[in-house]
């Protein structure tokens, strides 16, 4: 398993987000994390990443990674596109792809991978020598997507990937996103708002209430239970 | 017109003090986001190892390098033991604990090499230059010796993955964590790159302004000036902003009868204060552009 989670409780200071949480991810797979605001999507992310106080187990690869460093998770093949996007919105788009290459060596097989990016968002290439922050929403969405990949990650976390994007264009990331995955096989662990969309892209999901697991379940079980989606998901 | 040039090239040899010291606030300015008040000190006490080696018989240049190299290493110690554990305490912790570094430093100057005035050697001579005494060729030396600095910096930040990692670490740590840069050494190199860049001031400023304990007070407070002036965010800006200093300073000395001699610096201040307020983030300074 590339990804296991168990027991995993959180803290932010004296509050408890999560409470007792497991799933897993393996490679390849998309998985998406389902739920009201609040109740500890984003939380389990930042878990992963070392990003909020945990206690638990979080493996990855075989290697317990509960309370590392965030760096050292990254480090090991963990990219994370986080709420806001975690764009350098004073560096250029190609200086912050570089970023995304930071712990790599190989400066031609980076370049190559900055190209690979461009080839998927041909935006970026256009708009490469520009200040990120003059990006529109997309581009950023785009950009924050490109910077995890060159990584070369195992797994991505992306939170809220679709969040104030136009309905056209997260229809053309959702499909990027598939594109990426059955070429690299990247696994991805998907935190959405817009439950359609996610249970279309990712084949299991896992419904969360208040930071507890309530479902675990294949997307196509959970998206034809028409009483889950009224209470939960809200379509 | 004789005259006119004659107090922009004194300003500019004044400048070039005020702009060594700006450049080495900036950088400190984009490793933690906040001024350094015990920077000055730090310099001094660069410059007070230079004068030791010196007087040791140590060679001029070999003793630069030295001072630069163990400077460096005492930046990185100041951020691992002194900054690194006030780092997320109130603002006002941490102004405390560089107000303790800077008379920490201060009193042991004074303690080992005592208060009284100190020449320091120059490697650039003090003969005038163009035939006249607009400028010295210590002054010149200065001068040229910033903008190396400058260039150095302006190459090291934006040519090479360290200096974009450091630039990264410093807009935005929670992002860099994200692609993997240990912000924590990023902030302790700029540590040790400011140190370094306070000694080479320090050891420019001190064959003019002569070596004790004290010497830096004023120094620093003009450096601030410049690098605000300029804009914090922009080495270039502030070693600019520390050359119009230097140039206010004299020419309102000169041609405003009222300021004279004493009021100079006053008038530089106000001419600061000034331009402030019409470009808050300084005149080189970057704004972030974003879209909502």
């Amino acid at each position: 398993m590339l990804l296991e989670v168990s027991g995993l409780n959180a803290f932010y200071g004296q509050n408890q987000a999560l409470h007792g949480v497991a799933f897993s991810v393996d490679e390849g797979q998309m998985r998406t994390l389902l739920g009201a605001n609040g109740a500890g999507k984003t939380t389990i992310l930042r878990a992963i990443c070392g990003m909020v106080r945990v206690t638990g187990n979080i493996t990855f690869d075989g290697r317990r990674i509960a309370g590392r460093a965030t760096e050292d998770v990254v480090r090991l093949g963990v990219a994370h596109v986080p709420e806001g996007r975690g764009t350098f919105l004073r560096l250029s788009v190609e200086e912050n792809l570089r970023l995304g290459a930071m712990t790599r060596k190989g400066k031609a097989e980076i370049a190559g991978d900055i190209e690979r990016v461009y080839v998927n968002f041909p935006r970026l290439k256009e708009r490469r020598g520009q200040q990120a922050g003059t990006l529109s929403g997309g581009e950023q969405q785009m950009l924050a997507v490109g910077r995890a990949l060159m990584l070369r990650p195992r797994l991505l976390l992306l939170d809220e990937p679709s969040f104030g994007l136009a309905p056209l264009i997260v229809e053309e990331l959702f499909a990027i996103l598939r594109r990426i995955n059955e070429e690299t096989g990247v696994a991805m662990l998907i935190v959405e708002q817009n439950a359609a969309l996610a249970l279309e892209l990712a084949e299991h999901a896992y419904l969360l209430e208040t930071g507890r697991m309530v479902m675990d379940a294949p997307s196509a079980v959970i998206g034809a239970d028409e009483s889950i989606r009224r209470s939960y998901l809200g379509y | 017109m004789e005259l006119l040039l004659q107090q922009v090239m004194a300003g500019l040899a004044t400048g070039a003090i005020y702009a060594c010291m700006a450049l080495a606030v900036v950088m400190i300015y984009q490793a933690i986001d906040h001024l350094n008040f015990a920077q000055g000190e730090m310099a001094m006490f660069s410059t007070f190892i230079a004068w030791q080696l010196i007087a040791w018989g140590v060679p001029y240049w070999v003793a630069f390098a030295v001072t630069v190299m163990v400077s460096f290493v005492a930046g990185v110690l100041i951020d691992r033991v002194l900054f690194r554990p006030v780092q997320r305490a109130p603002i006002l912790s941490q102004i405390v604990a560089f107000i303790a570094l800077f008379s920490i430093l201060n009193s042991s100057a004074g303690q080992i090499w005592d208060y009284t005035i100190k020449s320091f050697p120059t490697p650039f001579g003090h003969s005038p230059m163009f035939g006249g005494t607009l400028i010295d060729t210590h002054e010149a030396g200065m001068i040229g010796v910033t903008l190396a600095m400058l260039a150095l910096l302006y190459l090291f930040f934006r040519g090479t993955r360290l200096g974009l990692a450091m630039r990264a670490a410093a807009a935005n740590p929670e992002s860099a964590r994200l692609v993997g840069i240990r912000v924590g050494w990023m902030t302790a190199l700029g540590w040790g790159m400011a140190a370094s860049i306070g000694a080479v001031a320090g050891m420019l400023i001190a064959p003019v302004v002569f070596l004790e304990p004290n010497m830096m007070l004023g120094v620093l407070l003009y450096g601030f000036a410049g690098a605000v002036l300029g804009g914090l965010t922009s080495p270039a800006g502030a070693v600019a902003g520390g050359f119009a200093v230097g140039i206010i300073e004299n020419l309102a000395g000169t041609f405003i009868p009222v300021f004279g001699r004493e009021l100079k610096l006053t008038i530089a201040l106000i001419v600061i204060v000034i331009v402030l307020m019409f470009r808050p983030s300084g005149v080189f300074g970057r704004r972030v552009v974003s879209r909502v």
